[in-house]
Formats: structure tokens, sequence, C-alpha cells
């Protein structure tokens, strides 16, 4: 029940932020700050504490579940709520409600027209990823797929930047056509499961080993494999991110970037390859050398770019690249690698496109080659931003490191040759990174662009998140142990 | 006491800590006792330590490890914060923190005034601590964080003065150019894990001794992925493009991470994985080809440089090219002590040559100085040590593990002297850019005048080096334990002879060419032949030119071509298609209902006879 406290608080403050923006503008952040607080803390008690708030562990024969919740829905068409939060998924949930709370701090200041519609859909989003995250049915999973993307899209299309509709029907479009496609590969594989089983099911836990027929399961799988894949995203469905996130407000970014790819990915280990691990396994190989591409021909075109946001959303499919290959190489140490990526990369990526905002708020543009010498002006922040490019090139003792190394390390058993290129990444990574550091932070200030440094928010928010890639980097096993039942549930394979 | 080890990586980092949080707000003086002091008192533990671990093995133990915590664990992988320590990692231990130590303190004073002075030291602190770890490790992935760290302070202080953006580009290439080896690095480790299911140091040695023949196509592929690591990070042949260029950064720098500590690293790796290497002898061999080659290449580079600092940086290419050629013939710990009467001579090199920097108001043109020796006595009397510690002269500290590594060679039992003749014809190039150099600034024709910049924190340390850079031979290094009794070497007297005397000839050489004015090298060095080869020299064997127009230039270009992303223009194409074919219908909805009705009709019509035709 507590899963579904989550959301509701969410859901609830959401509304209260939207009607009590006519009261006063500057109530919505403060409703937003106490229904995301009030989960933050919620969820941080169901990781240090469970027993304390009464949770205690089912093993329901297919992993270990910290919260079971069901309840049924449509049971005539075998729909019901099914949520649950094993170690994976408390990982993304507190991932989201700590990301949600910086993308608060971000938009503190940043949002002033319309700010109880903006913080509606702040929380909705949220809560529609929380869902995602704990959703075991496959409508309900894919009810909270579109619950995500729609208050996603108002908030590109209303507080965005200049080129706002173009990017905000872009990534609408792009969602919303992959998701189709996972709807109708979700009804096919409901009525193929009812065929051999004369059962009309969407549970997840009755799906997965059911009997499917070979010549379909591929178009099956690849239903998901797409949409899952344009989250991710994975080239070539990346081409939404790159103008969604240069156009979307800082706060938006940063969900987008930290949260939002991550139900990609987690959509894939928790529902593709398990559902089909045959078909899988023989879409292994390309599904790999697709993560290998998008490590080497984003971190190219990051290079080139000279916008700042643009430049750090290719870096983020760049990243997401580690964590496809990691997926489908489906052994314990890339899986592993592929959550800590996540995560890590949830942490930086946001980090990254907070500064770019700040920046961009601050000197109303995005043009690296505008830049220069902002370390004379800004050196918190030029400091900040050298931390969080460091950790994004992958520097052993930050997070990314621990989630690459380890993709590394596990996909090198199933492919030498993918991980031979893929290692190449950590060489063009270290080209793309350290161009930004260059045009902007160090050089001369030939513009002489003058600005207040990070304000006492900002300074929170990234040391926070500085806080948290330390402790990914030094001591990933408090993560890799939770997220370790889950992995064997899904028949990970454990060298 | 030995169980204070985890404490001497730790106060470096403590001290980077305190200099970073408190934002620059330090005044000089207590950043400059931060910052040097953590270095001191990690110096301090690490003698205790060492006091405690000698005592160890004179009782039989050779090793001592401390468990701090399990980093990953995952399956069947494990690696931990665990440190190791044996002969080898406290030789380099004594070096990172004692060098580094008097580097801090000449720091001090070098960096006086500088806007930045508490980011430098609080970089200078994250080095030590990586390069601590780098070769505390016990797990090669432990060893990878070090190795990473290292490069990443070396990225940092290469770029210190970040306003010219030529020291950005130094820097940065410094850190790609690097990180191609450490990418071949990290597949190396991939592999060992792959065959071997473990990381750990020690284990892996005993474990690829039982399960690999000498010769086997594993031993290869993993020591050569090792190699291209070690050649990166220890600028050989052929990723060694990066070095002269992080003359860039201050010069303190270039003494420690540049000369004394870093670029070292490789040699490390190299002996640290030893037993590997033995059981791939082609590879092992290769090693000593690259060294023997690196050091020939660079001297000959050494010789046409035209600033101070280049000069000394080429040679520190060559001198490791020395460590590289002994790895390579089995003398490890000629190796090793070869790497720590480097690390005296060159930081006291490198240092002198910061004074007279600073006495030239930041010229570096050797061409510019000349005569200075009247007017910097201090510095004329230290850069002499140094030089006649790095041409080996008889009783100067090089002298000793030169004298080593070259007898080696010359009785390693297989294409040996290959690699001896090599070293030999190295020792004469030495001779000759090293004289050279000090003749260039020291004599002839005064130019400019210098003034000393005295005190105690600049010329202490340089004393101290002096001194170690003449006695620093006689030091023993215990790494009998780890690469077992070294053999001895008896060369017949006529070869000790020929090593010895024959070098001096560079000395000879040098004293005719640019004392005595026996040769016109401008001209030599202006017209046909002469020009071609001094251009090639200079340039490194053209490796820059040919790495851009190889790498560089078709990645940057093929990037910018590229920069709108075709994959785009695909949706985007579709997007124009829809949009077309919407205006081609549009021209159909008149609005007129007899248009309507007519098409209606006409469709109508159409189907009906496909129907009755098929």
């Amino acid at each position: 029940m507590i899963l579904v406290w989550l959301m509701l608080i969410l859901f609830v403050g959401g509304i209260g932020a939207w009607l009590t923006e006519s009261r006063s503008p500057e109530l919505p952040r403060v409703i937003a700050l106490f229904a995301i607080g009030l989960d933050l803390a919620l969820v941080i008690l169901m990781l240090v504490a469970p027993g304390a708030i009464g949770l205690t562990p089912v093993d329901n024969g297919q992993g270990t579940w910290l919260v079971l919740f069901e309840a049924e829905w449509i049971p005539r068409f075998g729909i019901s709520f099914i949520f649950g939060a094993d170690g994976l998924s408390m990982l993304l949930i507190f991932l989201t409600v700590f990301l949600g709370m910086i993308s608060l701090g971000a938009a503190w200041h940043e949002i002033k027209e319309r700010s109880g519609f903006f913080y509606f859909n702040l929380l909705w989003t949220l809560a529609g990823v929380i869902g995602v995250f704990t959703s075991l049915d496959l409508f309900l999973f894919f009810f909270f797929w579109e619950v995500m993307l729609i208050p996603m899209y108002f908030i590109i299309a209303i507080w965005g930047h200049e080129n706002k509709e173009y990017a905000a029907m872009k990534f609408f479009i792009f969602t919303q056509v992959t998701g189709l496609l996972m709807l109708l590969a979700i009804l096919v594989l409901v009525f193929l499961n009812y065929q051999s089983s004369e059962v009309i099911t969407f549970n997840y836990f009755e799906l997965l080993g059911a009997d499917l027929p070979e010549e379909v399961v591929m178009w099956v799988m690849l239903g998901f494999f797409i949409a899952f894949a344009t989250k991710l995203p994975a080239v070539p469905f990346h081409n939404w991110l790159p103008d969604a996130h240069s156009q979307a407000p800082t706060a938006g970014s940063v969900i987008l970037a930290g949260i939002l790819l991550k139900t990609g990915a987690y959509g894939l280990i928790r529902f593709t390859v398990p559902l089909f691990p045959e078909a899988s396994l023989t879409f292994a190989p390309i599904a790999m050398t697709l993560g290998v591409v998008s490590i080497l021909y984003t971190a190219k075109v990051a290079y080139a770019q000279n916008d700042l946001k643009r430049l750090i959303a290719y870096t983020s499919v760049s990243h997401m690249g580690f964590v496809l290959l990691g997926v489908y190489a489906w052994n314990a140490q890339a899986v592993q690698g592929a959550v800590m990526t996540m995560l890590a990369h949830g942490f930086s990526a946001a980090a990254l496109f907070m500064l770019a905002g700040g920046l961009q708020h601050r000197i109303h543009t995005r043009d690296l080659d505008k830049m220069g010498g902002f370390w004379g002006v800004a050196p918190k922040m030029s400091f900040m931003a050298l931390f969080f490019t460091v950790a994004a090139v992958g520097m052993p003792g930050l997070g990314n490191f621990v989630g690459e190394f380890l993709v590394l390390l596990g996909s090198f058993q199933v492919s030498i040759t993918a991980t031979a290129f893929a290692a190449l990444g950590l060489v063009v990574a270290a080209i793309y990174s350290l161009i930004v550091i260059q045009k902007a932070f160090h050089g001369e200030n030939t513009n002489n662009y003058e600005f207040a440094d990070l304000t006492f928010i900002e300074m929170a928010c990234f040391a926070l998140m500085m806080i948290g890639l330390l402790w990914m980097g030094l001591y990933p096993q408090s993560m890799l142990d939770l997220a370790e039942p889950t992995l064997r549930s899904l028949n990970v394979v454990f060298p | 006491m030995i169980e204070l080890l985890w404490l001497v990586p730790t106060i470096p980092v403590i001290g980077f800590l305190i200099l970073t949080l408190t934002q620059g707000k330090l005044s000089e003086v207590p950043a400059g006792i931060i910052g040097a002091g953590s270095i001191g008192l990690s110096f301090l533990v690490a003698l205790l330590v060492g006091l405690d671990f000698m005592a160890m093995s004179e009782a039989g133990a050779s090793s001592f490890s401390q468990n701090l915590w399990t980093w990953m664990a995952v399956g069947s992988f494990e690696a931990g914060f665990t440190l190791y320590l044996d002969g080898v990692s406290l030789v380099m231990m004594f070096i990172i923190t004692g060098i580094g130590f008097l580097i801090h303190v000449y720091a001090t004073g070098y960096m006086h005034d500088d806007p930045s002075f508490s980011r430098f030291f609080s970089y200078m602190n994250l080095f030590v601590a990586a390069m601590l770890i780098l070769v505390l490790g016990d797990n090669l992935l432990l060893l990878f964080m070090g190795w990473e760290g290292v490069g990443l302070c070396s990225y940092l202080l290469i770029g210190f003065w970040f306003k010219d953006p030529y020291n950005g580009y130094c820097a940065r290439k410094a850190f790609v150019v690097t990180r191609v080896g450490d990418a071949s690095m990290a597949l190396g480790l991939f592999l060992l894990f792959a065959n071997l299911g473990t990381l750990n140091i020690q284990e892996l040695m005993v474990l690829a001794e039982q399960e690999w023949e000498v010769g086997a196509g594993i031993a290869t592929a993993v020591t050569l992925l090792l190699l291209g690591g070690a050649v990166g990070k220890s600028a050989q042949l052929p990723l060694q493009t990066w070095l002269p260029d992080a003359m860039a950064g201050p010069t303190p720098i270039s003494a420690l991470i540049h000369a004394a500590t870093m670029v070292t690293a490789g040699v490390y790796l190299i002996a640290r994985t030893h037993v590997l290497y033995e059981l791939a002898p082609d590879v092992l061999f290769l090693v000593g080809v690259v060294g023997a080659i690196t050091l020939l290449m660079a001297g000959f580079t050494a010789l046409t440089q035209n600033d101070i600092k280049k000069v000394l940086a080429f040679s520190t290419v060559s001198q490791i090219g020395y460590m590289f050629l002994a790895l390579g013939v089995g003398a490890y710990s000629s190796a090793i002590f070869h790497l720590m009467t480097h690390a005296f001579f060159k930081a006291l090199l490198f240092l002198t040559a910061g004074s007279i920097i600073l006495a030239m108001h930041h010229e570096q043109d050797i061409f510019k100085m000349g005569g200075l020796r009247k007017d910097l006595p201090w510095s004329h009397a230290l850069f002499l040590i140094g030089t006649l510690g790095l041409v080996a002269f008889p009783g100067f500290s090089g002298f000793w593990s030169k004298e080593e590594i070259l007898a080696s060679a010359l009785e390693h039992h297989e294409g040996g002297y290959i690699l001896f003749l090599a070293g030999l014809a190295g020792a004469v190039m030495t001779y000759l850019y090293s004289f050279r150099l000090y003749f260039l600034v020291f004599y002839g024709k005064k130019t400019h005048d210098g003034h000393e910049v005295m005190g105690l924190h600049l010329q202490g340390p340089l004393v101290i080096l002096a001194i170690l850079s003449v006695l620093g031979g006689f030091i023993h290094i215990p790494v009998e334990a780890v690469f077992g009794l070294a053999e001895e070497h008896h060369p017949s007297v006529m070869a000790q002879a020929v090593m010895i005397l024959l070098p001096m000839l560079g000395a000879v050489a040098a004293w005719w060419v640019w004392i005595k004015g026996g040769l016109d090298t401008e001209k030599l060095a202006g017209s046909g032949i002469g020009a071609k080869l001094h251009r090639f020299w200079f340039t490194q064997w053209g490796m820059d030119w040919l790495y851009d127009r190889l790498f560089v230039f078709p990645y940057t270009g093929l990037a910018k071509l590229n920069r709108k992303d075709f994959i785009d223009s695909i949706y985007n194409g579709t997007a124009s298609l829809t949009r077309y074919c919407h205006s081609l219908v549009i021209e159909s909805q008149t609005g007129q209902l007899r248009w309507y009705a007519i098409t209606m009709a006409c469709g109508v019509l159409l189907i009906v006879t496909i129907g009755v035709i098929v």
C-alpha cells in the first residue's frame, strides 16, 4: 500500500499545486516541496528501516519483494493493480524522488509563469515514473508509461525555449508511436498466452514463462524493444532527445536525463529480456551492436556540437549505450554495471543539465563558442562543472566508472569484439568532455560575461549529487547488494 | 606501526579536501603548510611503516596487506580497497612521498603570488594520493584507479594556467593520448579476469604460472594489452607524443609528475606483473626493443630542442626507455633502481631549470640564455650535479643504475647485444645533449642578465636532491623478495671501460661544437639533408604530423561534417514527405459538391471494373 501512497501524495500534491496558484504564485512550489519531501522521507525509511514502517519482504517465488500490493481492477480482462518493489525498483524509486527534489531546486527560481500548472506536471511525471518502476501488470505499466509522458510534453511545450513546439511534438511523436507499438505487443502477448493457456491475463508473473509460438515471438519482443530503446535512447531512435533537452526548462532536462531515460533501461531489464528470453538471446548481438554504435556514434556527434545542452544530450545517448550493451550481455557483472550506470548517469547528467540550464539562465545563450573563461567569473560553478564532467568521463572513485567498468567486464565474456569497440568509448568520452571545460570554463572570457555564482540552493543540490556519486564510486557494494536478488530472480547469469 | 599504512594515501586526500573545500580562500602560508605539510606527514608515516616493514622482512615476511573495505563484489568478481606493501611498493612509496614532499616545498616558493596558489596544491595533493594508490593497490582495479587518477591530475596541472588555450590543448592531448593506452590496459584487465577469474595481482601471478605455458597466446595477448597502457603512461613509442607538450604546466609539475613519478608508472606496472611477461618472452623482449628505440629517438630529438624544459622532457622519455630496456632483459630490480636514481637527478634538473626560468623572468629558450654561471652560481652548481647524474658520470647515482642496465643487456642470452648497443649509443647521446644544454645555458656569451631567486624553500629541497643525486646510487633497494636475487654481472674490464669511457666522447663533442665552435650547427641545420634531418628529429620523427592526419583530422573533420546528425534528417524527411503528400491531396478538397460526386462516381466505376475483370 505504501507504494500507492507514494504516488497518491504526488498526484494529490500536483492537483493542490494547480489549484493554489490563484492564491499565490509562490504556493505551488511549497506544496511540491512538501509532497516530494514526504515521498523522499518515506523512500528513505523504506530503504533504511523497512521494519519500522511494518514492511517485511515477501518471496512469491518470483523474487523477493519489499512491498507487493495486489487489487482487482478489470477482472473480466485479467487486469489488476499489482505494484511491487524489489531492490532494483527501490533503487530507481529513490533515484526518482531524489532527482525530483533536485529538479525542484532547479525550478525554484526559474519558473515564474503558470507555476501551479508547472508543478502539477512535474509531480505527475514523477508519479508516473514511480508507477512505471513498480507496476507488475502490463496494462497498468502501459497506463503509467503514458502518464509520465503527457505532463512531460506540457513541460517542454509551455516552459521551453525558442523552438519548444517542435521539440515537444517530436518528443511526443517518438514516444507515442513506439508506445503504441508496445501496446500492440502487449495485446499480442496476452492473446498468445490466452491461446496456449486459456486465461486472459496481464499479470506479469503469469506472463513470465508463457508458452509462445516461435515465429511471432521475435516480433512481439521487438515491439517492447523499440519502445524501450527509444526511451533509452539508442541509435537510431535517439533523435528526439537532443531537441527535447535543448528546449526543455532546466527542471525538465533534469527529469528527462536523470529519470525518464532510465525507464527505458528498466523496461529492458524487467520486461523485454525476462518475458522473451530466447528471442532476446537471438537478438542480443544486434542489441549489443546498437549499444556500441550508440556509444561511439553519438560521442562523435556530441564533440561537434556548439549548443551546450545538445552536446550533453548526445553524451547521454553515448552513456546509455553502455546500458544497452550491459543488459544484452545478461550476466551479473554486465547487468549490475548497467544498473550502476543508470544510477550514476542519473546523477551526473542531471547535474550537468542543471549547470547548463543555470548558465543559460544567467547569460541567455547555450552557444559554447560565445563562452570562455568562466572560472574567473564563477569558480564554484566551474568547479562543479569540472567535477561532474570528470565523473562522466568515467573516473574511478566516482559512480560512472563502476557502472561502465562492470558493463565492459561482463560484456567481454560474451563478445570480445563489441567490448573492444566499446572500450574506445573511454577515449572518445575524454574528447567530448574536456572540450566543454575548455570552451566554457577555461580560456579567456572574450565576451566579458559577468554573472552571479551558484546560489545556496544550487550549491546544496550539487553537493548532494557529488556525495551521491562519491558514494556510488567508493562503496557501490551497498547498491549492488540491493539489486542482486532482483537480478537472480530475473535469471541473470551469475558466472 | 605498519597498520598505519592506510594513512599514507589518506593524509594527502585530507589535504586535498581541506584545500578544495576552503575554495581558495586560504592565504598562501596556511595553504602552503597544508599542501606541503600533508605530504611531509605522509612521508613520516611512510617512514614508520617502512621501518616496521624492514623489521618484518628480517623476520621472514615479504609482504603486508591491509584490507580496508570491499569495493565491488559481483558474481565471482571481487575487488577490494586493499593495500599491499612489498619491497617494490615500499621503494615507490618513499619516492612518491619523499621526492613529492621536496617538490611541494619547492613549489611553495615557485608558485608564490600565483592567484590560484591553493588550487595548485589541492591538485598536487590529489595527485600524490592517486599515485600512492597506484603503487599500493593489491589488485589491478585499484591500481587502475590510481592510474586514472594520476592522469586526471596530470591533465589538471598541465592546463593549470588555463587562460592560455595552448595550455588547455596540451592538457587535453596528454589526457586523450594516455587514455588510448588506458583503454588497452582496461581490455587487458578484462581478458585477465575472463581467463583467470581474479584481478588480485599476487593471485594472478600464481594462477598464470599454473595455467599458462610459456609463450601461450593468452599470455602474449594480456601482456601486449598491458604494455599498451604502460607505453601510454610512460610516454614510450608509439604514444610518447604527449609528454613534450606536457611541459606547458608549471615546472614543479614537470618535476613531480612528468619526471619523477607518474611517467614511471608503466615501468612499475610491468615490473609488478613481471611473471606474466616471463610467460610471454616475445613481448618481454618487445618491451626492451620499445625502450631501445624510444631512448634513441628521444635522444636525437633532445639534441634539437631549444626549450630548456623540452630538452629535459625528451631526456625523461629517453631515460624511461632505459628502464623499459632493463625490463626487457629481465633486470627488473635495475629498472626500479634506475627509476629511483632518475627521480633524484631529474627532479633536481627540472627544479633547477625552474629556478633558472624564474631568474630569467620566464624565459625558456636556451638560445636566449648563455653565460649564466656567474649570475646564477647556485643553479649552476646544482644543474651540473644533476647533469652528471643524468649522463651517468662515474660515482654519481645514475652511473650505478645505468651500468647495471647495460651490463644486464650485454649478458642477456639472446638479442641482448643489440639492446646493449642501442643503450650504449643512447649513453653517448645523453652526454651530447646534456652537455649541449649545460654549455648553452651556462657558458658562451651572456645575452641576458639573470638574478637568482633565493629562499630556503627553493634551495633547500634542491640541495637535498643534489645530495641524493650524488649518493643515491648507494641506496640498497629491498626488492629481492619480489624479483628474486638479481644475477651478478661481471662484464670484462674491456667492456666496462667501453661502457664508461665511450659515452664521454659525447661530452667532448658537445664541448667541441658548442664551446669551441668547431661546427656551425645553424649552417648544418639550415640546408639540404641537415635541414631535413633536423626537422625530422625536432618533430619527434614526425609522429605528431602523422597522428594528426591519421586520427585527429579525420575524427574532428567527420564529426564537424555530421554535426547535424544525418539520422535526424531521415525523421525530418519523413515529416517533410508527409507534409508534401498533404499539400498534394489538399488540392482535391475544393468544397464543390459536383467535384466530389464525379470523383466518387469514377471511384465506384473503377472498383466495379476491377471486380469484373478480376
